[in-house]
């Protein structure tokens, strides 16, 4: 059982803010000592790059960098060739869609949904103007969700793609994904999956997963902002062309010629992010100290107690009432979601308000925008009444006018 | 003043009883749109621009109160001004808006109550939206003056 009191004391925010209710983990969580201290220890003792140096201080931060992708590699089961660094999901996605460029043909589809967060749709709807092949997006059930039967009206034998979210940034919806996995290979399609949301949340397993390809980021799982990692299949990262060229990609070059090396540093031109590599390995380490399964039941919890606590309260629309991921997407009646996040940022609750970069899924929604409030391990029920609180006041005042 | 005054004082009169709102067919009106790139929300202003004076102009959009009110206000501000002096004008909203120091005797009337929007950094694009609007068009006309 997780123990909130003792949980804040690991994140360095709350002395700082002690009457902070951050409901936006969704966007980025808050961070952790045990990583700043691991970020900082890089940039105070060491500083160096990593493979090129034949000195100590080389040697030391390589072999950081180093372990910090076997570290990711055993955290969702694959090899370390499997896992490159990267800035973050959206890069390591728009790095996959860029791959594709020369791969697809006119009449190929790519399947995708509109539940995507603009990353993981964008790169794509480029592609496909860029190539002639076609968008095809899954029916969504009247709730919102991705369900197999959905995907398997849309797959066909001229599906090449399947780009699409494992857990929803605004609906919170799970995709079932090694069902749609397992279709999708019977048609020889590459499978690409958006975990930025899932990961923070649940167990990864690449190889019961299946998919071809993975994504998610640093930040939203207690790790430093600027970098994610992009899991591929060994196979077909190598087969791939890489996205960037320059420094430490490079087998060997001469006038005329260049050859890259083998995936990860084929992925990794330049000078990679060394602390957030180490920084992400880090976060990792602490939830598996605190364990998926107890952030999982406290997280329940938490959610279930503020959507009955906020269906309580007249006036409110929640659209995503069976959300699996702890987050709750919701409008006030007749009130502007900036308007509400303001007034609730008054009371120091922070929320998200807009459309979350997911405009597809505000117009699937019918609405402008809406207001979302995401949940993680240092939520307290007492940041629900207060968040509860604020609701009220808020919507008493724009009541009014 | 906190952020309650604020709306009690002039946004959500703007908001709820908005001044030159909703666009006409009129094509010697110029129109801008534009779309708050954070929310989703959106506002076209048309103006209509005689002898470098600003003599109608309007707006419709859909957002939240401050950006809709700041709308309206705008409206009443720019109205009548011969288009240099709106662009000073506008300058002095941005300044306003940010917290700066600005001039009381370009900037005036109910514009100058969003300055209590600076405590607010998040809803400074809000407020500003219909004003980027009009400097838009404002620019327009000028380098359509410029190239003839």
């Amino acid at each position: 059982m997780i123990d909130v009191h003792k949980i804040r004391l690991d994140f360095p925010i709350y002395e700082t803010h002690p009457n902070l209710v951050f409901f936006d983990s969704a966007a980025s969580s808050l961070k952790v000592k045990h990583v700043i201290d691991k970020v900082d220890y890089y940039y105070q003792k060491l500083g160096v790059n990593v493979h090129r140096g034949a000195y100590d201080l080389a040697y030391e931060a390589t072999t950081l960098y180093e372990n910090a992708r076997q570290n990711v590699a055993r955290f969702i089961h694959a090899n370390e060739e499997e896992i490159v660094f990267t800035r973050g999901t959206t890069s390591a996605l728009n790095t996959i869609a860029s791959a594709y460029l020369n791969v697809l043909k006119p009449d190929d589809e790519i399947i995708t949904s509109e539940l995507e967060h603009h990353s993981s749709i964008i790169p794509w709807m480029i592609v496909a103007k860029k190539t002639g092949a076609k968008l095809v997006y899954i029916p969504l059930t009247k709730e919102g969700r991705i369900t197999v039967e959905g995907f398997k009206k849309v797959l066909s034998d001229r599906t090449k793609i399947v780009a699409i979210t494992h857990v929803s940034n605004v609906m919170g919806y799970l995709t079932p994904i090694e069902e749609i996995t397992k279709f999708a290979h019977e048609k020889n399609a590459i499978v690409i999956l958006d975990a930025a949301q899932s990961a923070p949340h649940m167990k990864l397993d690449v190889r019961s997963l299946d998919v071809d390809f993975l994504a998610f980021s640093g930040h939203k799982m207690f790790g430093p902002s600027g970098v994610g990692v992009l899991y591929g299949k060994e196979k077909l990262l190598n087969q791939i062309e890489p996205f960037e060229y320059g420094g430490e990609m490079v087998d060997q070059v001469s006038k005329d010629f260049v050859s890259f090396k083998d995936a990860p540093l084929r992925f990794e031109a330049g000078t990679p992010v060394i602390s957030g590599a180490i920084g992400l390995s880090a976060a990792i380490d602490y939830i598996e100290s605190i364990g998926f399964e107890d952030i999982h039941q406290h997280t329940h919890e938490i959610h279930q107690y503020l959507l009955k606590e906020l269906e309580e309260v007249e006036g409110i629309t929640i659209y995503n009432k069976t959300a699996d991921n702890p987050v709750i997407a919701f409008n006030i009646d007749d009130v502007h979601p900036h308007d509400i996040a303001t007034m609730l940022d008054g009371s120091k609750v922070s929320v998200r308000a807009g459309h979350h970069c997911a405009q597809l899924v505000s117009q699937f929604l019918g609405v402008q925008s809406t207001l979302r409030a995401s949940i993680h391990i240092y939520n307290s029920k007492e940041d629900c009444d207060i968040f509860i609180q604020s609701v009220i006041e808020a919507r008493d005042f724009f009541r009014q006018f | 003043m906190n952020i309650e005054q604020l709306y009690r004082q002039v946004i959500m009169d703007h908001y709820k009883h908005p001044k030159n709102k909703g666009l006409i067919a009129d094509s010697s009106y110029l129109m801008v749109h534009l779309n708050n790139p954070s929310c989703g929300d959106e506002m076209t202003i048309q103006m209509h621009v005689k002898d470098h004076v600003i003599d109608d102009i309007r707006h419709q959009g859909t957002g939240c109160s401050i950006c809709c009110s700041s709308a309206s206000v705008m409206t009443e501000t720019l109205k009548g001004q011969d288009i240099d002096q709106a662009m000073k004008t506008i300058g002095e909203f941005y300044e306003l808006i940010k917290g700066y120091p600005y001039n009381p005797e370009i900037l005036k009337g109910d514009a100058v109550v969003y300055q209590g929007v600076s405590q607010f950094p998040a809803r400074i694009k809000c407020a500003t939206l219909a004003w980027k609007a009009v400097e838009q068009g404002i620019k327009k006309i000028k380098e359509e003056e410029q190239h003839g």
